[in-house]
C-alpha cells in the first residue's frame, strides 16, 4: 500500500438548474477511485454550493495510482427519484507521482457531461502521499517521467538516450458490447471514457516499467494513439524514446548510475519478443496481395518507398554500406537493440552524423475480433513486422538507426492500414556507449562531418547505391558527396545552413477504389498504395522544385482509407540547404511536337512555370551564393539527362520497376505531357497560391530564416467536413476538390489571423479522415506566431553572419542548457544528400534471411558527453526581445489581465516544444485526455458546426483547467491526435471523440527572468558533476 | 463541394470588432457578409467570398455562445470556456450594453413590459434602429432593471458592479432604471425637445440629491425609489408660497440681490410669484404617483416655457436659481432650509440642463 490519495471537494459554481420548480439544485459529489467511493453532503438549493468537504483518503498501491483516474461526479439529490448526474471530472493523478512535477492539483475544473457539455465548475484539491516502495519486483513505474515533446525537454540534459519503447493494450470497445443496447448513450460514453483513461494509465505504466528495465528515468517523444477498431475492439498503443534525463537545475542524485548499460540491456526482456519467422512480405511490391498468406488475419504488406533515398531492399546490404570501421562500430552498438528507432525529431548537436532519407512501410490488415485482450499478440506482430521492414530499409540506405520515427493507422470498417515512417540516419558513435572504440572513432567523426553540412553527406556507398541517385560534392565543405535532394521526417537541425526562408509544401491526392469486402478490399487497397506513394512523391518533388528549394523536413505522409476512395496528404517544410546543389527548373515537353498551337500552349505553360519559380525564389529569399563550377565535382553515377515522370495510372506494373526519377544537377526536371491528366497535373501545380504577404507557414517547429519571434502566439484548431458531391467522380475531379478544400482552408486561416501579421503558422498539422461515403474531414492544428518584421529585415541582410553569431550564442547557452537548442528559431546550416528515387518495387527481394532473423535487440546507448557547465547569463536571447517594441507592448498588456482578473489564469497552448520569448522552468507532467460528446438535439445546438465548435472550445477549456490546477501556465507539444466526428442528421444526432495530449509546463517570460538573481549558476554546478554518468 | 461543417477555434478566442458590431446591430450572416464586402475587405485582404462567409459564421457562432455569458458579465470573467484577454472582455460587455440614445429616449419612463416590447416595431421604424437590435437593447434595459430593482445603495454603482460597465454607461443605465421605476412622462409633444442626455442628467441629479443613498449610504430603500419621507417632507415647503409674508419677503430678497445683475429683471419681478409657486408645487405633488408622472411636464410648462418666452438667458436662470435657493436662509420663521436646499439642488440642475431649444 504505497500511496495515499487525498481529495477535498471545496465548492461548485454556475451549476445548471436541476429543479425546475425552485430554479435551484441540491448538489452533492461522489469521489471515486478504483472501487472506493466517498460522498459529500448534499448542499441544498444552490447553484454555487460550498461543500468544503473533509479530506477523502484512498489507500492504494501505486500500480492502481498509475492506472486509475480519479473520478468526480456531481449529482443533484432527488428525494423521490434517482439522483440526476450533472456531470463528471476525470483527473489523471499521474503528475503527482513523480517528485519533480506537481505536488498538488488544485483548482476549478469544468464539470463535463457527454450529452450536455460543460455544466458549471467544481473546485477540487488532490494530493498524494507516496511511501517508498521497497519491493523490487513491483509492477508500477512511478517516477518515470513522460514527455510528448520530441526533443530533450528544455530544463533537462540527456545523460543517456536508451532508445525505442513501445507497448499496446487492447480491450473490447464498450460501444460495441451487448450491454450498449440497453444502456443510455451517457452511460455508454462514460464507460468508454473511463476505459480509455484506464487503458492509457496501464499503457503508461507498462512503458514506464520498460524504461526502468533499461535504467532510464523518462520517456521523451511519447506518442499514444487509439485505434477504434469497432467490432474488433479498442487498441491503445504508444511509442516513445527512453532516456535518462538529468534536471539542469538540480543535483540529479537520483540517477541510476549504471555503468554497464549494454549488458543490462541485453538481459532485460526488451521491448518485444523478436518476431520470429516474420515473413518477408515486404519484398514483392505490387503483387504482394497474391503472395501473401491468408491466415486468420488477412494481411498484405505494401512495398514501400524510401524517399531520398528511397530504395528498398538489398542493394545497400550487398554494397556493404559500411565504409569504415567507424560505421561498423556504431552498428554493433546499435544492433544490440531490436529496433534502433528514435521518436525524437530534434537532437543535441553532433548527434546526427548523416541522414539517409525517409523510410516508410505500410501494411494492409483485416481486423478481426481480439480474442484474448490480455495477449494482444496479433497487433504486436503486425507492428513488429512493419518495424522490421523499416529497419531493413534503413539498412539499405547504409544507416543503422531511424530518427523522427512515428506510427499511424487508418481504419475503415474492417480494413486497417498500418503505417510507419522515419528518417534513416547514422548517429554519432561518440554518443554511443562503446568504451573501447571511443577514442579512435571520435577522431574519424571529426574529420568526417564538418559542422553544418555533415548530416547531408550520404551514408551509403556511392558505388553501390540502393537506388539511382545523383551525387555531387557538398556545396559547403566540398569534400563529401551529397544527393541533390533530401527528404526527412525530422526538424531542421539547428546547425544546418539554410538559404532564405522555408515554406509549407503539401501533396494531395485522391484515388477511387471499388467498394469491396474483406480480402478483395484489402487487395485493391494494397494495389493502389504504391501508386499513391509514387504520385505523392512526384508532387512533392515538383512543388519543391517550383519553389526553388532542395530539401524537405518534417515530412508526414498520411494515407487515409474510406469506403470508396483513398486519400493521400503529405505535408513537409521545404528549405534550401546551402550544402545541396541548386535545383534545376522544371521543363515540360509535349508529345506532339509538330502541332503549332499545342507548341504554343506548351511554351506558354513553360513560361508560367519559370515565372512561378522566379517569383518563389524572391518570395522565400533564395539567393544562394554562386559557386564556381569547377569546385563541384561531377556527378558520380552519370545521371540520366532527363527523367520521365510517368503517370502511374497509365503504367502497367512492369513499367514500375523502371521508374527512375533521378535528374541531373543543372538539368531541368522534365515533365512530359502525354495526356490530359498530365496537363491537369501541371495546372494543379500552379494553382497552389502562396500565402498572402506577411504570412509564412511550415509544419516544423521553427521556420527557417525567421528568428525574431514576439511572444504573441495563437494556437487554433480548424475542422472542415465537405461533401464530394460529384455524381460520377473521377480521380481528377476528386483531386481538384481535395486540393481546393485544402487551399481554401489555408486561405481562410490566413484571413482569420490577418491581425497577427507579420506572422508564421508553425507546426501546421493536417489530418484527413473519410467518415462516410463522399465526406472528407480535414482537421488542422497549428500555432500562429508573430515576428518582428524590422528585425527580420536586418537579419536577412546578413544571414550568414548572423547565423554564425547565433550559433556561437547557442553554444554558450548550450553549455548551460545543452538541450535547449530547438527553442532557438534561428538556425540552420547545410547539409545532406538526397536523391529521390522511386523504386517501385522489386528491389526488395534480396533481404537476406539472416538479417531479418536477427533477434538480438539493438542497443543504442547514446551518451551525451557531459558538458561543462559554465555560469553565465541565461539571457542571451533577451536582447532580441527587448529591441522589439511589439514584444514589450505585448507584455505590458498581458500583465494587465493577470492583475485585474484573478479568477481565471491564462494558459497558453502550443504544438511547439517552446514558447517564444519565454523559458520553461518546470515540466508538470503529461496531459492526455479523451472526451466524447454526443447530442440528440443537433439542430438546437447550432447544427454540426455549432456542436463541434462548442466541443472543441470545451476540450481546450478542460485542458487549460487541468494545467492551471497543476500550477502550470502553458501546454507545449500540444497535439490533437484524434477527432472522430459522426453525424446522423435525420435523427438529429451527432457524436464526436477527441483525444489530445501535451506537456503541462511553467514558463517564465525572459524579460521577467532577467530580474531574478542568477540562481541558475548555482543550480548548474551539480550537473557538471553528474555529467559523466552513463548507463 | 460544399462544406457541411466548418469551424475554427482558437485557444484565445478571436473577436472581430467589425463583425461584433454587425452582430449587435442584428444583421443576419448574409447581411453581415454583404456589408463586409461593401467595406472593401475582399480587395484589401485578397480573399474570397467563401472565406468571408466562413469567417462570419464562425464569429456569429462564438457570439451566440458568448451571449449567455454576456447576460451576466461577472460570469464572463469566471468562465473557463473562452479564453479572452480582459480588455477584450471589457470591450465585449461594453459594446453589448451600449445602446442607441434615440431608442432609449423613446423608452424612457415606459414600463419595461411585454406590452412595450411588442411596440418595438414602431420604435424601430421611428428610430431607424434594427428591430433585432431594438429587442436586444430592450432586453438589456429590462435585465438591468430586474437585477437592481430590489438592491440597496447607489443605483449606478450597483449596476456597475453587476454588469461591469464603465461608470458613464452605468450612470445612463441608472437613469433608465430610475425613469422606468418612477414612470415620468417623457413622451409629450412639449417634451420632445429634450434628449436622452438631458433626461439622464436630470435623473442623475435627482438621485444624487434626493435619494436615500445621497444621505446615508446604507440606506434601506433602493435608489431608484425616491424616499417617501423626503417626498412627504416636501409638503412642508409649501409654506413658501402659501404664507403671503414669506412669499413677499422671499421675492424682495431675491429681487434686491439680482437688481442690475440680470437682463430680465422686470420680467422676473412680474413673474416671481408664479415661478415660485410652480417651483414649490412641483415638489409638493411628488407624493402622488399620478402627479409624479407630470414632473417634467410641469417644469417645462410652468418654468421653462415662461422664461423662454420672456427671453431669459441661461445665465439669467442660473443666477436666479442661485439666489432663489439661498434667500430663504434669511427668512425669519422658515425652518426648512436644509430640506429646501436639497430639493432645489436637483430642481436647479434639471432646469439648467433643460433650458435650451
Amino acid at each position: 500500500m504505497p500511496g495515499k490519495l487525498k481529495v477535498k471537494i471545496v465548492a461548485g459554481r454556475h451549476l445548471p438548474v436541476m429543479d425546475r420548480a425552485s430554479d435551484l439544485t441540491d448538489a452533492f459529489v461522489e469521489v471515486k477511485f478504483g472501487n472506493t467511493t466517498f460522498k459529500t453532503d448534499v448542499y441544498p438549493k444552490s447553484l454555487n454550493p460550498q461543500w468544503n468537504s473533509e479530506w477523502f483518503k484512498f489507500e492504494v498501491d501505486d500500480e492502481e495510482l498509475q492506472d486509475e483516474p480519479l473520478q468526480i461526479t456531481v449529482l443533484d439529490h432527488d428525494t423521490y427519484s434517482a439522483n440526476d448526474a450533472i456531470g463528471k471530472v476525470y483527473i489523471d493523478i499521474d503528475p503527482l507521482l513523480y517528485s519533480e512535477a506537481a505536488t498538488v492539483i488544485s483548482g476549478w475544473f469544468p464539470i463535463y457531461d457527454t450529452i450536455h457539455g460543460i455544466r458549471g465548475e467544481i473546485n477540487v484539491v488532490v494530493k498524494v502521499d507516496l511511501f517508498n516502495d521497497l519491493n523490487r519486483f513491483r509492477q508500477s513505474s512511478c517516477g518515470v517521467k513522460f514527455f510528448c515533446t520530441t526533443s530533450i525537454p528544455k530544463c533537462y540534459r540527456a545523460v543517456v538516450i536508451h532508445g525505442f519503447v513501445e507497448e499496446l493494450v487492447v480491450n473490447e470497445d464498450p460501444e460495441y458490447q451487448w450491454i450498449d443496447r440497453i444502456r443510455t448513450p451517457r452511460a455508454s460514453n462514460e464507460a468508454r471514457q473511463r476505459l480509455i483513461s484506464l487503458m492509457s494509465g496501464e499503457l503508461q505504466r507498462k512503458i514506464g516499467l520498460k524504461v526502468l528495465e533499461m535504467r532510464g528515468n523518462a520517456v521523451v517523444g511519447y506518442l499514444q494513439c487509439f485505434d477504434l477498431e469497432g467490432e474488433s475492439g479498442l487498441v491503445v498503443r504508444a511509442i516513445g524514446t527512453a532516456c535518462t534525463l538529468d534536471k539542469l537545475s538540480n543535483t540529479s542524485a537520483f540517477l541510476p548510475a549504471c555503468n554497464s548499460p549494454s549488458k543490462e540491456m541485453k538481459e532485460s526482456p526488451l521491448v518485444h519478443p523478436p518476431s520470429h519467422g516474420c515473413r518477408s512480405t515486404h519484398n514483392s511490391p505490387i503483387h504482394t496481395a497474391t503472395g501473401s498468406r491468408l491466415t486468420q488475419n488477412f494481411s498484405v504488406s505494401v512495398p514501400t518507398l524510401i524517399y531520398t533515398g528511397m530504395g528498398s531492399g538489398s542493394a545497400g546490404k550487398e554494397g556493404g554500406p559500411f565504409k569504415t570501421l567507424l560505421r561498423q562500430q556504431t552498428q554493433s552498438a546499435l544492433e544490440q537493440r531490436e529496433f534502433p528507432f528514435f521518436t525524437l525529431t530534434t537532437f543535441p548537436p553532433g548527434f546526427l552524423v548523416h541522414v539517409g532519407g525517409v523510410v516508410s512501410a505500410r501494411s494492409v490488415k483485416l481486423l478481426d475480433r481480439i480474442h484474448n485482450p490480455d495477449e494482444p499478440e496479433t497487433r504486436d506482430a503486425w507492428w513488429a513486422e512493419i518495424r522490421q521492414e523499416i529497419k531493413s530499409h534503413a539498412k539499405a540506405l547504409g544507416c543503422h538507426a531511424v530518427v523522427g520515427y512515428s506510427e499511424s493507422t487508418s481504419i475503415c470498417e474492417e480494413v486497417c492500414i498500418l503505417s510507419a515512417s522515419g528518417t534513416a540516419a547514422v548517429l554519432n558513435p561518440r554518443f554511443l556507449q562503446d568504451g573501447t572504440m571511443e577514442g579512435c572513432l571520435e577522431q574519424r567523426i571529426e574529420e568526417a562531418s564538418p559542422p553544418g553540412c555533415g548530416f547531408c553527406h550520404i551514408p551509403y556507398d556511392e558505388l553501390n547505391m540502393p537506388f539511382p541517385a545523383h551525387l555531387t560534392y557538398c556545396y559547403n565543405c566540398r569534400k563529401q558527396k551529397v544527393p541533390d535532394v533530401l527528404f526527412t521526417t525530422i526538424d531542421l537541425p539547428v546547425e544546418a545552413i539554410v538559404v532564405g526562408k522555408g515554406c509549407l509544401i503539401q501533396a494531395r491526392l485522391c484515388r477511387l477504389k471499388k467498394k469491396a469486402q474483406a480480402e478483395a478490399n484489402a487487395t485493391s487497397i494494397s494495389n493502389l498504395l504504391p501508386f499513391m506513394e509514387y504520385e505523392v512523391h512526384t508532387q512533392l518533388m515538383n512543388k519543391l522544385k517550383l519553389r526553388g528549394m532542395n530539401a524537405l523536413f518534417g515530412l508526414r505522409i498520411q494515407i487515409t482509407v474510406g469506403e470508396n476512395m483513398l486519400m493521400g496528404l503529405a505535408s513537409a517544410t521545404g528549405v534550401y540547404l546551402a550544402a545541396l546543389p541548386t535545383p534545376g527548373g522544371i521543363q515540360i515537353a509535349g508529345k506532339t511536337p509538330n502541332d503549332g498551337t499545342y507548341e504554343q500552349h506548351i511554351s506558354h505553360m513553360q513560361k508560367k512555370i519559370n515565372d512561378t519559380i522566379a517569383k518563389n525564389k524572391e518570395l522565400y529569399e533564395i539567393n544562394p551564393p554562386e559557386l564556381p563550377e569547377e569546385i563541384i565535382g561531377s556527378p558520380i553515377p552519370e545521371p540520366r539527362q532527363r527523367s520521365r515522370l510517368l503517370r502511374s495510372q497509365s503504367e502497367s506494373s512492369d513499367e514500375v520497376t523502371e521508374l527512375d526519377l533521378s535528374h541531373g544537377k543543372k538539368d531541368a526536371f522534365v515533365l512530359e505531357i502525354d495526356d490530359t491528366d498530365a496537363m491537369e497535373d501541371v495546372h494543379s501545380l500552379l494553382t497552389d497560391v502562396p500565402p498572402p504577404s506577411g504570412f509564412y507557414s511550415c509544419n516544423t517547429e521553427i521556420m527557417p530564416g525567421i528568428n525574431n519571434w514576439t511572444p504573441e502566439i495563437q494556437m487554433f484548431t480548424a475542422v472542415r467536413v465537405s461533401r464530394l458531391s460529384n455524381i460520377n467522380p473521377t480521380n481528377q475531379t476528386l483531386n481538384k476538390n481535395f486540393n481546393d478544400l485544402c487551399e481554401n482552408l489555408l486561405k481562410s486561416l490566413y484571413f482569420k489571423l490577418r491581425s497577427m501579421v507579420p506572422c508564421c503558422l508553425c507546426h501546421v498539422n493536417f489530418t484527413v479522415a473519410l467518415p462516410e461515403d463522399e465526406l472528407v474531414q480535414i482537421a488542422v492544428t497549428a500555432v500562429a506566431i508573430t515576428y518582428d518584421k524590422n528585425q527580420a529585415l536586418q537579419a536577412n541582410k546578413a544571414p550568414t553572419e548572423k547565423s554564425q553569431q547565433r550559433a556561437s550564442t547557442d553554444n554558450e547557452e548550450q553549455l548551460q542548457f545543452p538541450l535547449e537548442l530547438c527553442s532557438d528559431p534561428l538556425s540552420s546550416q547545410p547539409f545532406s544528400p538526397a536523391k529521390e528515387v522511386l523504386e517501385g518495387a522489386s528491389s526488395h527481394t534480396g533481404i537476406p534471411a539472416a538479417q531479418r532473423d536477427r533477434c538480438n535487440s539493438w542497443i543504442e546507448l547514446i551518451k551525451l558527453k557531459a558538458q561543462t557547465i559554465r555560469r553565465g547569463s541565461i539571457k542571451t536571447t533577451t536582447s532580441l526581445e527587448k529591441a522589439s517594441p511589439l514584444a514589450e507592448g505585448y507584455l505590458r498588456h498581458r500583465s494587465v489581465p493577470s492583475g485585474t482578473n484573478s479568477t481565471v489564469s491564462v494558459v497558453k497552448m502550443t504544438p511547439l516544444s517552446f514558447l517564444p520569448g519565454a523559458k520553461i522552468t518546470k515540466y508538470l507532467g503529461i496531459i492526455n485526455m479523451f472526451f466524447i460528446r454526443e447530442t440528440t438535439s443537433l439542430r438546437e445546438e447550432g447544427g454540426v458546426s455549432g456542436f463541434l465548435h462548442a466541443f472543441i472550445a470545451e476540450v481546450f477549456a478542460m485542458v487549460r483547467a487541468h494545467v492551471a490546477a497543476l500550477g502550470g501556465n502553458a501546454v507545449v507539444s500540444y497535439i490533437m491526435k484524434q477527432c472522430v466526428f459522426m453525424e446522423n442528421p435525420n435523427k438529429n444526432q451527432a457524436q464526436c471523440l477527441i483525444n489530445v495530449s501535451g506537456d503541462a509546463v511553467v514558463f517564465v517570460r525572459e524579460s521577467e527572468l532577467e530580474v531574478l538573481p542568477p540562481q541558475p549558476a548555482a543550480a548548474a554546478q551539480p550537473t557538471g558533476a553528474a555529467g559523466d554518468v552513463t548507463t | 463541394m460544399s462544406s457541411d461543417l466548418d469551424v475554427f477555434v482558437g485557444n484565445t478566442t478571436l473577436i472581430d470588432e467589425e463583425v461584433y458590431r454587425l452582430w449587435l446591430d442584428g444583421h443576419s450572416v448574409a447581411e453581415a457578409v454583404a456589408r463586409r464586402l461593401r467595406g472593401g475587405l475582399l480587395e484589401r485582404e485578397a480573399t474570397s467570398v467563401a472565406v468571408l462567409q466562413s469567417d462570419t459564421r464562425d464569429h456569429y457562432r462564438t457570439f451566440q455562445m458568448l451571449e449567455r455569458l454576456l447576460h451576466a458579465p461577472p460570469r464572463l470573467l469566471q468562465q473557463l470556456l473562452f479564453q479572452i484577454p480582459p480588455e477584450r472582455q471589457a470591450l465585449l460587455v461594453q459594446r453589448y450594453y451600449a445602446f442607441d440614445e434615440a431608442l432609449a429616449r423613446e423608452l424612457l419612463g415606459k414600463k419595461l413590459s411585454k406590452g412595450t416590447k411588442k411596440e418595438l416595431d414602431e420604435v424601430s421604424a421611428r428610430t431607424g434602429v434594427g428591430i433585432r437590435s431594438c429587442r436586444r437593447q430592450f432586453d438589456n434595459f429590462k435585465r438591468v432593471f430586474k437585477a437592481v430593482e430590489e438592491l440597496r445603495g447607489p443605483l449606478a454603482e450597483n449596476i456597475q458592479q453587476l454588469f461591469l460597465l464603465p461608470p458613464s454607461l452605468a450612470r445612463d443605465y441608472a437613469a433608465i432604471v430610475f425613469f422606468a421605476n418612477s414612470r415620468f412622462e417623457t413622451g409629450k409633444r412639449r417634451l420632445q425637445f429634450l434628449s436622452f442626455g438631458d433626461f439622464a442628467a436630470c435623473a442623475q441629479s435627482m438621485m444624487a440629491h434626493w435619494s436615500q443613498g445621497a444621505l446615508a449610504p446604507e440606506a434601506a430603500e433602493p435608489d431608484g425609489d425616491l424616499p417617501k419621507s423626503f417626498l412627504q417632507d416636501l409638503k412642508e415647503l409649501k409654506v413658501l408660497v402659501t404664507d403671503k409674508d414669506l412669499l413677499d419677503q422671499h421675492k424682495s430678497l431675491v429681487c434686491s440681490a439680482l437688481r442690475g445683475k440680470i437682463s430680465v429683471y422686470n420680467e422676473l419681478e412680474a413673474n416671481f410669484k408664479a415661478l415660485s409657486r410652480a417651483l414649490v408645487n412641483v415638489g409638493g405633488k411628488l407624493t402622488h404617483a399620478r402627479d409624479v408622472r407630470d414632473f417634467f411636464v410641469d417644469l417645462v410648462e410652468k418654468v421653462i416655457e415662461p422664461c423662454r418666452s420672456d427671453k431669459w438667458s441661461p445665465g439669467d436662470l442660473r443666477l436666479f436659481l442661485q439666489h432663489y435657493t439661498a434667500a430663504p436662509r434669511n427668512l425669519p420663521g422658515f425652518r426648512h432650509q436644509a430640506l429646501w436646499e436639497r430639493y432645489m439642488a436637483a430642481i436647479s440642475a434639471c432646469l439648467l440642463r433643460m433650458f435650451h431649444d
